[in-house]
């Protein structure tokens, strides 16, 4: 509770510099509009911004179960198989090397103006960092827990099913974590880059159309929407393993 | 008949290792290094640090590959695959898993699933070690000793003729180390246990023989066979003797 109060005091606290920046300097509205012309049009245009944040939750929502879902998969092959390691690891590696957002554009070529291509940037984003932290927790086994299983006649399947993969559940969740921060910046770029809605488009509309209270309404709903995507994963991650000892989240 | 075992289980076989040797980062460790473990009896292996104690441990549990012409076997026969219980340093415990669940780690690795009887015989050995009312705690709410307890609960579940151990109570502090290795000693007597430890104090309490590994290449020094049965009290006059002439042999070793 005192972490959101915190919070609060912070916002408050920046939500008045912002006002006292714009009277100060004498900003035009179409540059920096002020914090309250922003509240106004958040609520004036309430429908069509709920709309299109809805089309960006979907899709950040998406890529990340997509992206976890190819994201493990694609470690635990990288954990069973050497012949994986051997061929999909400098691939994976290399793929890292294009910059997605270069990419974007042909995902909207080839996947169209629709969701897909959002997701699909989405999952691209994701799929590394949760692959990555996934299989280092799964290869950073303890060794003594080997020996140990070892000595009672382990199958590798039983060995990952009780050891390895319940110890790299706090590296996943660490992956996770990133990927949940990171995922709708996906979304955004697939966004702009091509489509009919989305927090993104109506940023890039209403900037073209100098309303510029409507962009920093659909940012200030992006921001929302990726601090609660952020706290919702933090905690089904600690839910999801109460053993682990208290990682800190804002609390910190 | 040792407690916790299954009245069927054969007895216990003694362990020969034959012309062991093991060259490790360019050292020789050890080389025709011969060693008999007498079945169902409790072996105390003593020695300075980096002597090969826990690599020659590891060859007998089948954790590191043999060198040489090195021959480990049980003297019935019988591979010693499968027969083998291993204790290590740390406690091992499961941090996700339940006091019971560690307990039975065992069957599941084995692909089985612990069915009542299996979680009954877990709970006795639980109660044996005095923890039966910790079964649902997880890992991290036990003291170091407890956890300790619950790996030795542990090591007897999978009731293995043979028992390695390899330094199972260092981590603890002298009187919670004394209390456990009588426990271990008590509900260990009848299989063949192979203990590697540095207490030569440890060693002499716990061990029907003690032996001592030095040098480079290390030799096993003839067995010290204390009196009576283990475990034994600590103040026992002969013990403190021994333990004086054993601290002086491994000191000598190290040298100044």
């Amino acid at each position: 509770m005192k972490a959101a109060l915190r919070a609060l005091i912070t916002f408050a606290g920046l939500l008045l510099a912002w006002a006292f920046l714009v009277r100060w300097a004498e900003l035009p509205h179409y540059i920096l509009p002020g914090p309250e012309r922003v509240a106004a049009r958040l609520w004036s245009d309430r429908a069509l911004l709920a709309d299109h944040a809805l089309m960006t939750l979907a899709e950040v929502v998406l890529g990340l179960l997509l992206g976890t879902l190819c994201g493990v998969l694609a470690a635990l092959a990288l954990m069973a198989s050497t012949a994986a390691r051997r061929w999909l690891l400098p691939l994976l590696l290399v793929s890292q090397a294009v910059p997605v957002f270069a990419i974007a554009p042909l995902l909207v070529l080839w996947l169209g103006y629709g969701m897909a291509s959002k997701v699909a940037m989405a999952t691209l984003i994701i799929f590394f960092p949760v692959t990555a932290a996934f299989y280092d927790g799964l290869r950073r086994t303890d060794p003594g827990w080997l020996d140990l299983a070892r000595t009672m006649g382990a199958s590798p399947w039983t060995l990952l099913r009780h050891i390895r993969g319940p110890a790299a559940l706090p590296a996943l969740g660490a992956g996770l974590r990133v990927a949940a921060a990171v995922a709708p910046i996906g979304a955004v770029v697939g966004e702009w880059v091509g489509a009919s809605s989305g927090l993104g488009y109506l940023m890039l509309h209403a900037t073209a159309r100098v309303q510029t209270d409507l962009t920093f309404a659909a940012l200030f709903l992006l921001a929302l929407l990726a601090v609660a995507l952020w706290l919702l994963v933090d905690l089904l991650l600690r839910r999801a393993l109460p053993w682990l000892p208290d990682s800190h989240g804002f609390e910190g | 008949m040792p407690p916790g075992a299954d009245p069927h289980s054969p007895p216990s076989p003694a362990i020969q290792i034959r012309q062991a040797s093991l060259e490790l980062g360019g050292r020789l460790l050890f080389d025709g290094l011969e060693l008999h473990v007498p079945a169902g009896r409790f072996c105390c292996l003593l020695g300075p640090s980096g002597v090969g104690k826990t690599t020659l441990l590891r060859l007998v549990a089948g954790l590191a590959a043999p060198q040489g012409r090195t021959s480990i076997n049980a003297d019935d026969g019988q591979p010693l695959a499968g027969r083998i219980a291993w204790m290590g340093q740390q406690d091992l415990l499961l941090p996700w898993a339940s006091v019971l669940d560690n307990v039975m780690i065992g069957i599941r690795l084995r692909g089985g699933r612990p069915d009542s009887a299996v979680q009954a015989r877990a709970l006795h050995l639980l109660q044996q070690v005095g923890l039966e009312d910790r079964a649902s705690d997880r890992p991290a709410a036990l003291s170091g000793g407890m956890r300790q307890r619950v790996a030795l609960a542990r090591t007897l579940f999978e009731d293995r003729p043979i028992v390695l151990m390899d330094e199972p109570f260092s981590a603890l502090d002298a009187l919670t180390r004394l209390r456990l290795g009588g426990l271990a000693a008590q509900l260990l007597a009848g299989r063949t246990v192979l203990m590697v430890t540095h207490d030569p104090m440890e060693a002499l309490r716990l061990g029907h023989q003690v032996l001592v590994l030095t040098g480079l290449p290390a030799s096993l020094s003839a067995p010290i066979i204390p009196p009576d049965d283990p475990p034994r009290p600590p103040d026992l006059p002969e013990l403190l003797h021994l333990q004086g002439r054993l601290l002086a042999e491994l000191a000598r070793e190290v040298g100044p």
